[in-house]
């Protein structure tokens, strides 16, 4: 009876918890300013399912695909098995489902056995290759202590609930052989059964080992959600919204700024009247100029390195790299949303994304190549805050580099980037 | 082949309308060697009997180096100029020697009012080859080369086009090789961006260069490309390993005209 109430109590205040805390990152998200994606529902879900739920863009580096791919199921199918243990836990009973499943049961008590050596497995694997291998993808300058520890934090703890998952089963095989008390005949343990001579024989031992193990697990699963919000390992719920979000036009389509139209439109033909749109600022100075959906991709971010990995400014060198874009848009959007919550809704600090995070010369080695956004697994786009960056820097203040102010110049006075006259502009026909 | 180029001004003089209007663009108007392709794809219209025009004198950059460099004014004053007298010339259909015009023709000119069918060179080319009017008859022979393609960036990752360029080498009696970043993993040549226009930032190996690794890792004869820029980084960067009598860079265009000769 006791432990039951210590159970809802402990449930209840993680829950309570993490739905504060999803509150406000979802608060910190609606900072951004709007942008319409509720367009072609029925290709967005069809995305979701081929990008999130099937993991498709993750089959280009296989070692890691199949890892994950063993995490990712270990994740969504022992989740059945917490249900379990939630309901044992309330209401005090004992593998609630092995009665009513039947055959059934041990079926699937034998399958979550073999999925979670399996994450368990490829958890050691993702260790070796952070810490040992130290594989260059999980290397680079935005990889700092925090985000080095974060990893190893989210492996280790997988590695500990699933090491208890199965120390717990092997006991429970060991007190089902013994036919002790309420452990009845129950489920098939291919996995534990081989851990069990390990354990000792005493029933005492046994149940106590059974039950410490049962309480580590599940206040383990509950100490690890209400990690999540604060960790890369948010994208775990976050790759599917934000995958229904993603982008749905062509890549190299960058977005036509309403507010500039308006202002073309009004120099080119004085009687026309622009529709008013409220223009705080052109382009993007801090996370509250991005979209929405660009403060979603940042909480989304798992930090891979993928797109690191193939960007050709990061590759020969250069300052840019698109996961310190999205990390950084992160760290600033909490730094912002903590302010909120210490000092109120209007308060302001002197820093903003650009310059206190983002460096210019992180924003001009970019090629718009795409190759970021191409390779992230879960469709984060890099590439347009860095462009919204630029639109910023140009327009609002005027720092583009000397040679691309050239470059403006020329094409303003004569119609191309280099200071060739448009008059010479069909010479080329003339030649060869 | 003698060519006759016509203009759009000409053609509406004379009361036609051309099929198709043929975007040459800044760098295929200017740079020496790009002026080169530009006569080629006209060769090719021309050999097929397609009626096309260009705008000559009257076209302008179409604002994509602005727009990627962030200045949207430009970008936007640029596009509407060229909207403006598309419209004008009731435009339907456009082909474009450069892979960055045709990204924002087609992509960026519709939200302002310009919308066409827009291609890429190499899928006029692709086209005329399906449809059995190009061949690779009664011109240079590539037999003994090993030719890759480079994949430029707002051609195969920014819009999606990745066979057809391959599809103009495909007709070749030729060995076609991959380099091991190609199509949707292809390595950028540097100069997307607006990064044609300035220096690169500080790095340690400028990123044609890095492109060499894989061209040199394929044993590659032939680098073909369908962009401009490309075109300059590439070169660029075989002269940078001294091996210009070694390693060709072409476009896609200029191959298919060697390749029947015209």
């Amino acid at each position: 009876m006791i432990s039951q109430f210590i159970f809802i109590i402990i449930l209840g205040a993680a829950v309570y918890l993490f739905g504060k805390n999803v509150a406000k990152v979802r608060r910190n998200i609606l900072l951004g300013k709007d942008t319409d994606r509720s367009d072609n529902p029925a290709e967005r879900w069809k995305l979701m399912a081929k990008v999130a739920l099937g993991q498709s863009k993750m089959v280009k580096r296989p070692t890691a695909a199949v890892l994950h791919l063993f995490v990712y199921v270990g994740f969504v199918i022992i989740n059945l098995e917490v249900l379990e243990i939630m309901i044992d836990g309330i209401f005090g009973s004992h593998r609630v489902f092995a009665g009513p499943l039947g055959g059934l049961y041990g079926l699937l008590i034998g399958s979550f056995e073999v999925l979670a050596f399996l994450v368990l497995a490829s958890c050691v694997i993702f260790l070796v290759r952070r810490n040992v291998v130290k594989l260059k993808r999980f290397t680079g300058t935005e990889m700092t202590a925090w985000p080095k520890s974060d990893a190893n934090y989210i492996l280790i703890t997988e590695i500990l609930l699933m090491a208890a998952f199965l120390t717990m089963n092997a006991a429970d095989y060991k007190l089902q052989a013994l036919h002790v008390g309420h452990y009845v005949t129950a489920g098939s343990f291919p996995v534990s059964a081989l851990i069990a001579p390990l354990l000792p024989a005493g029933a005492g031992a046994l149940e106590a080992i059974e039950r410490g193990c049962w309480w580590f697990h599940i206040i383990g699963i509950l100490a690890f959600l209400n990690y999540l919000p604060y960790s890369k390992h948010f994208h775990i719920l976050l790759a599917f919204p934000n995958v229904y979000y993603s982008n749905l036009n062509a890549k190299g389509k960058f977005s036509n700024m309403a507010s500039v139209t308006n202002e073309v439109k009004a120099m080119l033909d004085p009687s026309f009247v622009p529709e008013t749109t409220e223009v705080s600022r052109f382009g993007v100075k801090d996370v509250t100029d991005l979209t929405w959906k660009n403060l979603m991709e940042a909480y989304t971010c798992t930090e891979c390195g993928r797109c690191t990995s193939v960007c050709p400014a990061n590759i020969t060198g250069k300052l840019l790299s698109p996961r310190k874009i999205m990390m950084d848009t992160r760290d600033r959007l909490v730094e912002l949303g903590n302010n909120i919550d210490k000092h109120g809704k209007d308060h302001t600090d002197d820093k903003s994304l650009l310059d206190n995070y983002i460096t210019r010369e992180e924003l001009w080695a970019c090629t718009t190549c795409n190759a970021c956004v191409e390779a992230c697994p879960v469709n984060i786009n890099p590439l347009e805050i860095i462009t919204e960056m630029r639109r910023y820097v140009v327009m609002e203040e005027s720092q583009a580099p000397a040679s691309l102010n050239n470059m403006f110049g020329n094409m303003e006075n004569n119609g191309a980037p280099w200071k060739y006259s448009q008059a010479d502009r069909f010479n080329w026909a003339e030649k060869g | 082949m003698e060519l006759n180029i016509p203009t759009m001004a000409q053609m509406v003089a004379e009361g036609k309308t051309p099929e198709i209007l043929f975007w040459v663009g800044c760098a295929g108007s200017f740079d020496e060697r790009a002026q080169k392709i530009t006569r080629d794809i006209c060769k090719i219209l021309q050999h097929v009997g397609i009626s096309y025009a260009v705008l000559g004198t009257e076209e302008s950059c179409t604002g994509d180096p602005a727009k990627r460099a962030g200045n949207e004014f430009l970008f936007q004053m640029q596009a509407m100029a060229n909207i403006e007298l598309l419209n004008a010339y009731e435009v339907k259909k456009i082909v474009t020697g450069c892979p960055h015009c045709f990204n924002t023709i087609a992509n960026e000119y519709p939200g302002l009012g310009g919308t066409y069918e827009v291609i890429h060179h190499t899928q006029l080319i692709q086209g005329l080859i399906n449809d059995g009017k190009l061949k690779a008859e009664g011109g240079e022979s590539f037999k003994g080369r090993r030719i890759t393609f480079h994949d430029p960036c707002y051609l195969g990752r920014g819009n999606g086009v990745y066979e057809a360029p391959r599809a103009a080498l495909e007709v070749l009696d030729t060995e076609l090789v991959e380099m091991k970043r190609c199509k949707t993993n292809g390595l950028c040549c540097g100069a997307g961006g607006a990064q044609m226009f300035k220096e690169p930032e500080k790095g340690n190996k400028d990123i044609n260069d890095e492109r060499m690794v894989d061209v040199i890792e394929a044993k590659a004869d032939v680098i073909a490309s369908g962009c401009p820029f490309c075109m300059t980084m590439l070169s660029d960067g075989v002269k940078h390993l001294n091996k210009e009598q070694d390693i060709k860079v072409l476009d896609i265009a200029e191959i298919t005209v060697r390749a029947n000769g015209l």
